[in-house]
């Protein structure tokens, strides 16, 4: 077999000039004349982005991190001579061993990788490449089927929609399925709206074939001849390579006419948004591509029945869609042993925040959030402490540490107060403050709402108000129980899922960080000292040598003390900047 | 024929065709919901809220005005939980409102006014940003004054779906979010036609009629059903009549126009209190007019007809009719002009 040089050209990998890599790497095989020996080949992402670029070559399977252009030569010479190039391994964070091959490192061990089994392997822009690795066979088999018993098949997979509400596929489909229409539509949501996600982002980019297949089977099952692809123009890679695929499709005949001569027709056309959260809900979507303002209707009538121009239309998520030839190729009930009870296969997450590692993460539905935050992400960076994980996006919840064994499924998530949300997974430590982290995300979503109904619009707004007066440190006992109260009624009365979910951050941290608000309102003290108007600082008169520093720096004179005498700060003057924290050579400021 | 399905709204089963909403099948069994973005004719958008009820099953509050029945539907319209979602919602929308009631033109004829009595709303905790916009009288027939406006959108609904101008839209995002033309441009520099209908949906002050502004208290101001006088579909109006003089025109759902008017019948009506206008016959007579009773007149008229007729014949005479008469009338005037006066030579005015 000949040797593949595979370079990883997802945005991320791009960011961190991977490109440049690229090139080097065929200027340099091009010089020593080596095109035909080895084939270099352009991949998605492997999801472990804070090590990018990323080079993977096979058939050994050699696993390069952070490669850079001047590297080239000596990554080609190892390559010839058939050895590994070790200072380009990844070292286990623990033992400092290198590790060739991705299997072997941690990140990757407990990851059952199914939706994104091509991502990193397979060029994105090769259909011949999607058809090698088993593509398009899961669509041979729906045609040779009749639509009911594709329905049925989705069903019994037990799959669930990926694009926040859990929906079951199956049924969405056959809701679709039952209406007589003219005409029947296709959506897939890839707009992705949750700024911490980029998940369908990855899929899109890395295979995006799959995600045709997806529609393409959902439109034979309902029976209908257009779809859509809904994607933010924020996401200029996924649009090229979303178009690339489609017109691949057309020319080898999977999409068009006649597909596969099973007289089945589809076509797809793409719809640019411009990127607002509510957009990504469906009935707004729906407008949008209707060429109104993004602003939902009431459901019911839900799309199913009356969508894209009053016509059925299934509305899924790109990573929805992407499980289906899965469940064709496995059939539903190999499928539906992955994962728990509720909630069947595996789901994708975008890990950030003060985690060690970083990057997309896809593993079975029911895994712990420890498993998740400590074995896949490495723990805490830093060797701080865990303090709480922001769960389904921007107006998902915060689970405190309680929580981490608790099962990664939609109906538990729901249970702590959080949601399953687009997959967005923040872990936060020890010097976050929760107040300031709530305030943060409704900031987000009060901005991005569409402004249509009253409790959204106004609601967020009271509650933000509230939060920053707490912050301020004008914040009265009474105000947490009117940030509850207004919450529950946000969520009870708003038209639209954003209302409906956005006081989560508020409720949440409310239910399991209570004490840190009580600090902030009672005592007029921020615990994890970031709020700036709680900041108080003293000098630990132990360990001051009088030395002057940090008089001399104090823009605003606060601090007073002779020569070689312990000084002290006038908390009535001090501004608050923390300068003399930083310029203090003994270490002898802190806050409090 | 519709289907009838059972629902059970506060306690009592009442049956409804199918296809009602839960507001639809309140109202014809006497039970009030509150509305400020409904209105009845216009697409439903679910905006306000104001109308939530609760529904057993479901779990969150549905609201009544978008919200289909369903059989065995069971329905709460002021449960605790409703009220308070209810009071939730009337302390937001006066938070964020020009609250100077004593002076306002729409004082004692204010749907939030009443609802926040209905609901003993005496006041808001959420006292923080307000949004304050200058008054705007961009035009010579009403000012907007959106410092009062709750975005029910309803102007904007009737604008788009009835007049067809689409003028308004909600423009900016969130907290933001103004209903307003255009990039708020001036109206006259849209496509606004002047018909006012959009200032009769409105539930508050945000639009206002000029000629009615600070001309009496809404309680003073008598409301006298009418045909409008300027064309042949003969819409339904209400004047309003302040001590007997015609200060504005409020929309009359009773007649065909179902409450829809253009520019002439909303605003064209200064004419009646014109000092120029005829208000009886004249002929003139050796170069001046002079006063006469109808029936002079009219046997003047019929005399010189008869005149015509018997010595030049029919073809001597031509009937002009007027677009101000409706079909009927000019049915009978081109029977007339033909059975009577022997012409055909009959026109209408809408062809010069
Ligand atoms: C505020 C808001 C934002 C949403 N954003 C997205 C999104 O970015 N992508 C997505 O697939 N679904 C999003 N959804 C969910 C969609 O409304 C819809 O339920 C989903 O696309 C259905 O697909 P699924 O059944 O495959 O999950 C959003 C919902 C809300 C309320
Ligand atoms: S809940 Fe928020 S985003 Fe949804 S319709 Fe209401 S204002 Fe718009
Ligand atoms: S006056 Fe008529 S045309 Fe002008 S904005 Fe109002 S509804 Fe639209
Ligand atoms: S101007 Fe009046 S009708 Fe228009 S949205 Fe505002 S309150 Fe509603
Ligand atoms: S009247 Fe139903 S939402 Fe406004």
């Amino acid at each position: 077999m000949k040797k593949e040089i595979l370079v990883c050209q997802g945005s991320a990998c791009v960011s961190s000039q991977s490109r440049d890599v690229y090139d080097a790497l065929e200027s340099e095989l091009k010089v020593r004349g080596l095109e035909e020996k080895y084939s270099l080949k352009p991949t998605g992402c492997h999801g472990f982005c804070e090590q990018g670029p990323i080079v993977l070559i096979e058939p050994e399977g050699y696993f390069y991190c952070q490669v850079k252009d001047k590297q080239v030569p000596k990554l080609v010479d190892c390559l010839q001579e058939g050895s590994v190039y070790e200072e380009l391994l990844y070292k286990s964070s623990e033992t400092q061993e290198p590790l060739k091959t991705r299997n072997e490192i941690p990140f990757y061990q407990k990851q059952k990788r199914l939706v994104l089994q091509n991502c990193g392997l397979i060029d994105p822009e090769s259909i011949d490449d999607y058809i090698n690795s088993g593509g398009y066979s899961s669509l041979q088999k729906v045609l040779s089927m009749e639509p009911d018993e594709v329905i049925k098949e989705v069903k019994d997979s037990g799959v669930r929609g990926r694009g926040g509400g859990g929906f079951p596929t199956g049924d969405k489909w056959y809701y679709g399925r039952q209406p007589q229409a003219d005409k029947k539509y296709i959506i897939c949501n890839a707009e992705e709206s949750d700024p911490g996600a980029f998940i369908d982002r990855s899929i899109l980019e890395c295979d995006p074939h799959r995600v045709l297949e997806g529609m393409l089977t959902a439109g034979y099952a309902i029976g209908a001849c257009e779809g859509f692809v809904y994607i933010r123009s924020e996401y200029p890679l996924a649009v090229k390579r979303i178009y690339s695929a489609i017109s691949q499709a057309l020319e080898k005949g999977y999409l068009g006419k006649n597909i596969m001569n099973s007289g089945f027709d589809f076509d797809v056309q793409i719809k640019q948004g411009a990127g607002a959260f509510v957009c990504g809900e469906e009935t707004a979507l729906i407008e949008s591509i209707q060429g109104n303002s993004g602003m939902p209707r009431p459901r019911p009538p839900y799309p199913a029945e009356k969508g894209l121009w009053d016509r059925p239309t299934i509305v899924n998520n790109v990573e929805t869609l992407s499980n289906i030839p899965i469940i064709f190729d496995k059939g539903a009930s190999q499928y539906a042993r992955i994962g728990t009870q509720q909630s069947k296969g595996t789901k994708i997450f975008a890990l950030t925040g003060k985690i060690r590692h970083t990057g997309l993460v896809e593993v079975p539905m029911g895994i712990t959030l420890r498993e998740i935050i400590f074995e896949i992400g490495g723990g805490i960076k830093d060797d701080k402490k865990f303090k709480a994980v922001q769960i389904g996006g921007p107006s998902g919840g915060c689970l405190s540490e309680g929580y981490l064994d608790f099962p990664v499924d939609y109906d538990s998530l729901i249970d702590a107060g959080a949601m399953m949300g687009s997959g967005g997974l923040v872990v936060l430590d020890e010097s976050t403050c929760i107040v300031e982290l709530a305030r943060y995300f409704l900031s987000f979503t009060r901005m991005e709402a569409c402004g249509k109904c009253t409790p959204c619009r106004e609601g967020n707004t009271r509650l933000l108000e509230i939060l920053q007066r707490i912050i301020e440190g004008e914040g009265k006992m009474e105000d947490l129980d009117r940030l509850e109260t207004l919450s529950r009624n946000i969520i009870d009365t708003s038209l639209c899922g954003l209302g409906q979910s956005a006081p989560n951050p508020v409720l949440t941290t409310l239910q399991n960080f209570r004490g840190e608000y009580e600090k902030h309102v009672k005592e007029r003290k921020c615990p994890a000292g970031v709020c700036q108007a709680l900041l108080s600082y003293k000098i630990i008169q132990e360990n001051c040598k009088g030395c002057g520093i940090c008089m001399k720096h104090c823009p605003a004179g606060a601090i007073t003390g002779e020569k070689n005498q312990p000084h002290n700060i006038d908390a009535d003057v001090c501004a608050k900047c923390g300068e003399c924290v930083d310029k203090c050579p003994f270490g002898a400021i802190v806050p409090g | 024929m519709v289907d009838k399905v059972k629902v059970n709204i506060n306690g009592n089963d009442y049956f409804v065709p199918e296809n009602y909403t839960i507001l639809k099948a309140a109202e014809e069994n006497g039970i009030d919901i509150p509305t400020l973005c409904y209105e009845e004719g216009l697409p439903i958008t679910g905006a306000c809220r104001m109308c939530v009820v609760e529904v057993r099953g479901a779990r969150k509050l549905m609201a009544a005005c978008a919200t289909q029945v369903s059989d065995g539907m069971e329905v709460l319209t002021e449960s605790e939980r409703v009220v308070e979602a209810r009071r939730e919602i009337l302390r937001l929308l006066i938070a964020n409102h020009d609250l100077r009631c004593l002076t306002c033109e729409r004082n004692g004829d204010c749907r939030l006014q009443d609802y926040c009595y209905r609901y003993k709303v005496e006041d808001t905790p959420y006292k923080g940003e307000v949004k304050d916009f200058k008054i705007i009288t961009d035009n010579p027939f009403f000012i907007r004054d959106y410092s009062k406006c709750i975005k029910c959108g309803k102007c904007v609904s009737i604008c788009a779906e009835v007049n067809g101008a689409h003028v308004y839209e909600f423009i900016n995002r969130g907290f933001d979010t103004k209903v307003t033309s255009a990039f708020d441009d001036p109206l006259p520099e849209t496509t606004c036609t002047f018909c006012g209908m959009c200032i009769n949906v409105c539930p508050v002050a945000a639009l206002v009629e000029k000629s009615t502004l600070w001309k009496g208290r809404p309680w003073e101001v008598k409301k006298v059903t009418t045909t409008c006088s300027y064309c042949g579909v003969g819409c339904q109006l209400k004047l309003k009549v302040k001590d007997n003089t015609i200060i504005g025109v409020a929309a009359d759902k009773s007649g065909s126009n179902l409450g829809h008017l253009c520019s002439k019948g909303q605003f064209g009506w200064d004419y009646v209190h014109s000092k120029d206008r005829l208000t009886h016959p004249l002929i003139k007579r050796e170069g001046e007019f002079v006063r006469v009773t109808w029936e002079e007149a009219l046997n003047y008229i019929a005399g010189r007809f008869k005149d015509i007729l018997s010595q030049w014949g029919g073809r001597a005479l031509a009937g002009l009719s007027s677009a101000k008469c409706t079909n009927e009338e000019n049915y009978l005037f081109q029977k007339f002009m033909r059975v009577v006066l022997q012409t055909n030579n009959i026109d209408h005015c809408a062809r010069l």
